[in-house]
């Protein structure tokens, strides 16, 4: 079950041909393949395009209505892999994942598709997870669409415009036999609108009718000597197609007026924030009327020569706005004009930024200082001598008072304890080389747990630590590997190999039963019953058939004193080869979605329901916060008590506990203070509860009078 | 050219952001804005940056709108700066982040902030008090925007029975700041079918309060602490000897007067009334040495600190404090426990042979102490984590016995230890103070280095030690008790004292120059 329910949305995709669809970007790309006629869709989750495949998972009833075939691919990989399907049949097909992450894993079966080419429309939707809030390294897609010959289109981030894209890209995969990248940042996935939409269309060959009539044809496959022919069918076929395609189809777009001294040309998914700068220097207008020529490349790859050279022929000079480097559209223009002796000059990362998000402001401030250089006379004269902004004097001084607030670990989450018996285990034995991997277990690399040295790739966190082997040393390294990354490929790349190659090392497996920092995608060992996936694959199972011999499993992690046993037991043991922790919890969010409304329920229904919380005795509590530099709980907070004798804020616990058991545990693990206690509140008590109540609280309350009745008490008045 | 200027003027794009902390329902507030926009005859934009981000980060959501002409406009999807009429933040900290990133300007930015505080992680680790310091956010915003609205709205949304975004809904209702009536925001909550009863009232109290225009920003966290008042009960004997106790303290001069009532109040409760006399005979010590024209900040300091060391931590008080009445009726509210519910309650306990020796009376326990594989013997058979349940008559008859070791208390080793580093300390302090004042209150400031149990007890009396251990090089000099503050701040700041280890080397080379 996923983190975001889209039952409810799905049913927008039945909407038929002249009615209105509003909604998200993503929704908007599912429904736009469905009129299409597309023949299967899969992909990998990931922000941003988690929600794409969230989308398809709640829309396994429509897309079965239309013969289609859905599948939640085991990595990017395996998802373009997929669209070999596209390679003998015309078969429309589509696959979706993040980049430029994605691209890295997928790029083998990327090569090896655009080799060989493709018959029925192949579609790659890459979600851009680029700038503000983005968790990946900053890279660009370009580059693959380049080396693979791939087509990456780059629409306008509106509705309308993602819509057409998508329809566009089938069209251009079938004639020019290539696969076609269509890309998405991430704001557009999540960009709200609307379109007009088209009945769906069932694929004119469904994959059943493949299987039934099977076809091969030697010349598509990679392999002497037709992948020679291949690379010539590249430049000679298929590009000159491509590119006779979008000039021809008007792909790409022109706004503003015809000629002019001044132009700019933009990725498509640039048009937006170049037009808000040009509303902002009075160029605009509310709707994107324009006094500023603007040649919008929606198909980023191939560009269209004759296009460039004619919008830039008559200008003194064009700016390039194009985000992240390296530049490869400047250079292509730059090139383009040098060998036609246009001399027009070209220029891009010299006035915008080499690197970096392609903000409101230094898009504002990139287009601005082009225009006053080379077009003043467009300008009013405030823009053309603005005040000087001067500096915003008040961030220094709240730079040294607000904190900054990273991502981290949520309320409850099991991955927490883990990391706090890594901590403690560190206390006790020295610090070790640890390597971490993608998921949300590296959030441990955050205070207040500050642990783990890289992060190589997804799965790859033992693999990233394989060098660290050696009978010289004493000390052996710690990886972690969350269930995400090791069904993605870990288990081979990190476990097999670690067992290949005689590795030492202690590799904790963080299994939270879903991939959960995608949203809580069902994986193979996902623990809930899933109607269309196969789940219930014990990691323990999988860890023992790749030959691993030290295998422990741990199914609660609350257990603080556990996992750090079991820890300290592995960096111990005299046993040769890796030594496997599976760590298994449920994660905190996907468990308060599934049990919440259970046990609300429960309660209103008259049953006898449990519920823990914990609490902090504040006159215990001495406010040092040891407790919280073991665990960094959004509901475990500082609070100033209203007693002149305390200096220090002590510890609280709000009311968004979910009652895990982090603190107690920790408590007892680190031995920290008997401050902390879980109030387990029983709803709809039965005979005996209530019974035993009664007298405890006779007995207790007797003792309590007695011994209060002989003192002084205090209140405040 | 002109001609595009008027237009850009007639048809303004309304640009409003919010940031909010992961899992605050960001969305949930952006939905309903778009859709009262919608239902007002507007075009919307909403977009997010979903991803990691919204595990407990600071998170952006950002939507644009005009009317709705029948032409399609061009709206931006990220906020930019300088470039936004509204930013609601739905935390104070969030609030400075957005003051910061310049998206709050004086020419047109409407500011709604709530002021209540979730503290990030870097604000709750530090031994000390790591607290982000609120009045200059206040100061920022106020100075920043173009209005400032600002007051708790997690608290009106808890009161309701809501969550913060219906409260934050209403504040952006009530500031005016959209041109839309507020029948429509409240068809926009009704049509959102969850939680409506609740999301309206918390609606309506934030509206109200918005346009009222009170400002309920929090009180400054450094005033001075009002004497209060101290409602005693008991057997009239004890009444009439506290009420004695009491007068001695309320006779002292005003600056240490509620201090010491306050720490008489402590050290009463924490022993007996002999206990609490013993506390007005050292304060006297203090007085005595003390004067008016250094505002009794020596009296003060020692009404402080020598309570917080008389009342150490030890085994008999925490199952003294885990016993009473009082603390059962605290629970039972903070978890809203209601008639019909039964609570059970399960306390962590993880007793060492420290702990145990220290219950001792003061001969054995040093006769186990001195002995160390009899002390790891008992250490074997006491060392680890118990878990007891003080609404169980087992659990609770063992606190409560503990609880009757009080009256013998003086005679257990733990409080010889206590009070003989206490009289050390103290002793230091009052000897210091007359040759250096200022140096001998921050001596006695030290104190608050003390806290925690077991092994956090243990480095923060390595700490206090260390800090003190800078003392020989900073006697005599004019700043010697500027620089023991510093020592005492930088112990505070991190775990292992690291700042401290740093700051002592600086005091080391303060010798040498």
């Amino acid at each position: 079950m996923a983190e975001r329910s889209f039952v409810k949305e799905v049913q927008k995709l039945r909407l038929g041909a002249g009615e209105t669809f509003h909604g998200e970007g993503i929704l908007a790309i599912t429904k736009a393949l469905l009129q299409c006629g597309v023949g299967y869709v899969g992909g990998y989750q990931g922000a941003p395009i988690s929600h794409l495949m969230d989308v398809l998972a709640d829309a396994q009833d429509i897309l079965g209505e239309l013969g289609v075939h859905f599948e939640a691919s085991a990595s990017e990989a395996t998802a373009t892999a997929m669209l070999a399907a596209s390679v003998h049949y015309p078969i429309r097909g589509a696959c979706t994942f993040k980049s430029a992450v994605g691209l890295n894993v997928a790029s083998d079966a990327l090569a090896n598709l655009a080799s060989g080419g493709v018959t029925g429309g192949a579609l790659i939707i890459v979600g851009e997870d680029y700038g503000e809030g983005s968790s990946i390294m900053q890279e660009r897609s370009h580059p693959f669409a380049m080396k693979s010959q791939v087509w990456l289109l780059d629409p306008r981030p509106n509705l309308p415009s993602i819509v057409k894209a998508v329809e566009d890209g089938f069209e251009l995969s079938e004639v020019s036999n290539t696969p076609v990248m269509l890309m998405v940042r991430i704001r557009s996935c999540h960009v709200t609108g609307s379109f007009e939409t088209k009945d769906n269309k069932r694929p004119e060959m469904t994959v059943a009718d493949a299987l039934e009539n099977p076809r091969r044809d030697t010349n598509r496959i990679v392999l002497p000597p037709a992948s020679f022919l291949h690379e010539k069918e590249k430049v000679e076929k298929r590009m000159p197609a491509a590119v006779d395609f979008i000039r021809s189809r008007r792909i790409n777009e022109f706004f503003g007026p015809d000629r002019g001294k001044a132009g700019i040309i933009l990725q498509g998914g640039m048009y937006n924030s170049v037009i808000r700068a040009l509303q902002r220097i009075g160029l605009a207008d509310l709707y994107g009327e324009t006094d500023v020529p603007l040649y919008v490349l929606n198909a980023v790859y191939p560009l269209i020569d004759n296009e460039v050279i004619e919008f830039c022929e008559d200008k003194d000079s064009v700016l390039i706005v194009e985000e992240g480097q390296p530049n490869y559209l400047e250079q292509a223009i730059a090139s383009m004009m040098h060998k036609k002796g246009v001399d027009t000059r070209i220029l891009g990362k010299d006035i915008l930024p080499m690197a970096g998000e392609y903000t409101g402001q230094v898009m504002l401030d990139g287009i601005s200082a082009y225009l006053r250089a080379n077009a003043p006379e467009l300008l009013a004269a405030q823009v053309l001598a603005p005040n000087a902004p001067g500096e915003n004097t008040l961030a220094a001084d709240l730079a040294k008072v607000v904190p900054g607030r990273p991502p981290g670990f949520c309320t409850g989450c099991p991955e927490r304890p883990i990391f706090a018996a890594t901590k403690l285990i560190e206390q006790e034995m020295g610090p070790h080389h640890i390597s971490s991997d993608i998921g949300c277990h590296l959030f441990s690399i955050m205070p207040p747990f500050e642990l783990g040295a890289t992060t190589m790739g997804y799965g790859l966190g033992p693999a990233s630590a394989s060098a660290f082997n050696s009978p010289d040393a004493k000390r052996r390294s710690i990886s972690f590997v969350g269930d995400g990354g090791f069904w993605h490929n870990g288990l081979t790349s990190s476990i097999g190999n670690a067992v290949f190659n005689e590795n030492d090392g202690v590799i904790v497996v963080v299994d939270n039963f879903y991939s959960a920092a995608t949203g809580g995608q069902d994986i193979l060992s996902s623990r809930a019953n899933n109607p269309t996936k196969s789940t219930k694959h014990p990691i323990t199972d999988a860890v023992k058939g790749m030959g691993v011999k030290w295998i422990r499993h741990i199914d609660r992690t609350y257990d603080v004193t556990k996992v750090r046993a079991a820890l300290r037991e592995a960096l111990t043991t005299e046993e040769k080869g890796p030594k496997v922790i599976v760590a298994s919890s449920e994660c905190m969010l996907n468990r308060q979605r599934r049990e919440k409304p259970m046990t609300a329920k429960a309660i209103s229904g008259g049953k006898r329901v449990v519920k823990p919380r914990f609490g902090v005795d504040e006159d215990v509590c001495t406010g040092d916060h040891a407790c919280m530099r073991l665990s960094g709980c959004p509901s475990l907070s500082v609070k100033k008590l209203d007693d002149p004798l305390r200096d220090d804020p002590v510890a609280s616990i709000d009311h968004t506990c979910v009652g895990c058991g982090n603190c107690g545990e920790v408590a007892d693990a680190a031995v920290l203070c008997p401050s902390f206690y879980r109030a387990d509140v029983v709803h709809n008590p039965g005979w005996w509860d209530r019974f035993s109540n009664r007298v405890r609280g006779k007995v207790t309350g007797f003792l309590q009078t007695r011994r209060e009745k002989r003192r002084l008490t205090f209140a405040d008045a | 050219m002109a001609k595009r200027m008027k237009a850009k003027q007639d048809q303004k794009i309304i640009k409003l952001a919010i940031l909010a902390v992961g899992g605050q329902g960001g969305g949930v507030l952006t939905n309903w804005i778009t859709d009262v926009a919608e239902r007002n005859g507007y075009l919307a934009q909403a977009t997010s940056v979903a991803g990691v981000a919204q595990r407990t980060g600071a998170t952006i959501y950002y939507v644009e709108m005009c009317p709705d002409t029948g032409r399609r406009p061009v709206f931006s999807l990220a906020p930019a700066q300088g470039d936004i009429d509204i930013l609601i933040a739905a935390e104070l900290m969030e609030a400075g982040r957005a003051v910061m990133r310049g998206f709050v300007t004086p020419d047109r930015t409407t500011l709604i902030a709530s002021a209540h505080r979730i503290a990030a992680v870097s604000e709750k680790i530090e031994p000390g008090d790591g607290r982000a310091d609120s009045p200059t956010v206040h100061r920022n915003a106020r100075e920043a925007a173009s209005r400032y609205v600002c007051f708790d709205m997690e608290k009106v949304a808890v009161e309701a029975g809501s969550v913060i975004s219906s409260s934050l809904f209403g504040a952006l209702a009530g500031s005016g700041a959209l041109p839309f009536p507020r029948e429509s925001y409240e068809k926009t909550i009704e049509a959102s079918g969850r939680g409506v009863k609740a999301s309206l009232a918390a609606f309506g109290k934030a509206f109200d309060l918005t346009v009222s225009g009170e400002r309920v920003e929090e009180a400054r966290p450094d005033a001075i602490p009002a004497l209060k008042q101290i409602a005693v009960d008991g057997p009239q004997r004890l009444v009439a000897r506290w009420n004695a106790l009491a007068a001695r303290a309320e006779a002292y001069p005003a600056p240490m007067r509620a201090m010491a009532l306050a720490g008489l109040r402590k050290v009463v409760d924490y022993q007996d009334l002999a206990y609490g006399k013993e506390y007005l005979d050292r304060l006297d010590e203090a007085l005595a040495l003390d004067s008016a024209e250094k505002s009794y900040a020596l009296g003060e300091a020692a009404a402080k600190h020598v309570a917080n060391a008389m009342c150490y931590d030890d085994i008999l008080r925490v199952a003294d404090l885990k016993t009473r009445t009082t603390r059962a009726e605290r629970i039972r509210k903070e978890m809203k426990v209601g008639k019909a519910n039964v609570l059970q309650v399960t306390e962590f306990f993880h007793p060492r042979v420290e702990e145990f020796c220290g219950t001792l009376p003061a001969g054995l326990g040093r006769f186990i102490e001195n002995r160390p594989g009899l002390a790891r013997w008992v250490d074997r058979r006491i060392n680890r984590g118990r878990r007891i349940r003080t609404d169980s008559l087992f659990g609770f008859g063992a606190l409560w016995l503990i609880g009757t070791l009080r009256p013998w208390r003086r005679s257990l080793l733990r409080h010889q230890v206590e009070k003989a580093h206490l009289e050390r300390w103290y002793g230091l302090a009052l000897n210091t103070t007359k040759r250096d004042y200022a140096l001998g209150v921050e001596i006695l400031n030290c104190r608050r280095l003390i806290k925690g149990y077991s092994d956090t007890h243990v480095r923060a009396h390595s700490k206090f030690d260390r800090v003190l251990s800078g003392l020989p090089l900073l006697e005599g000099r004019d700043d010697a008790a500027d620089w023991l503050r510093r020592l005492r701040e930088a112990a505070l700041k991190d775990e292992k004292g690291e700042m401290l280890d740093g700051a002592l080397k600086t005091v080391e080379t303060l010798e040498a120059a």
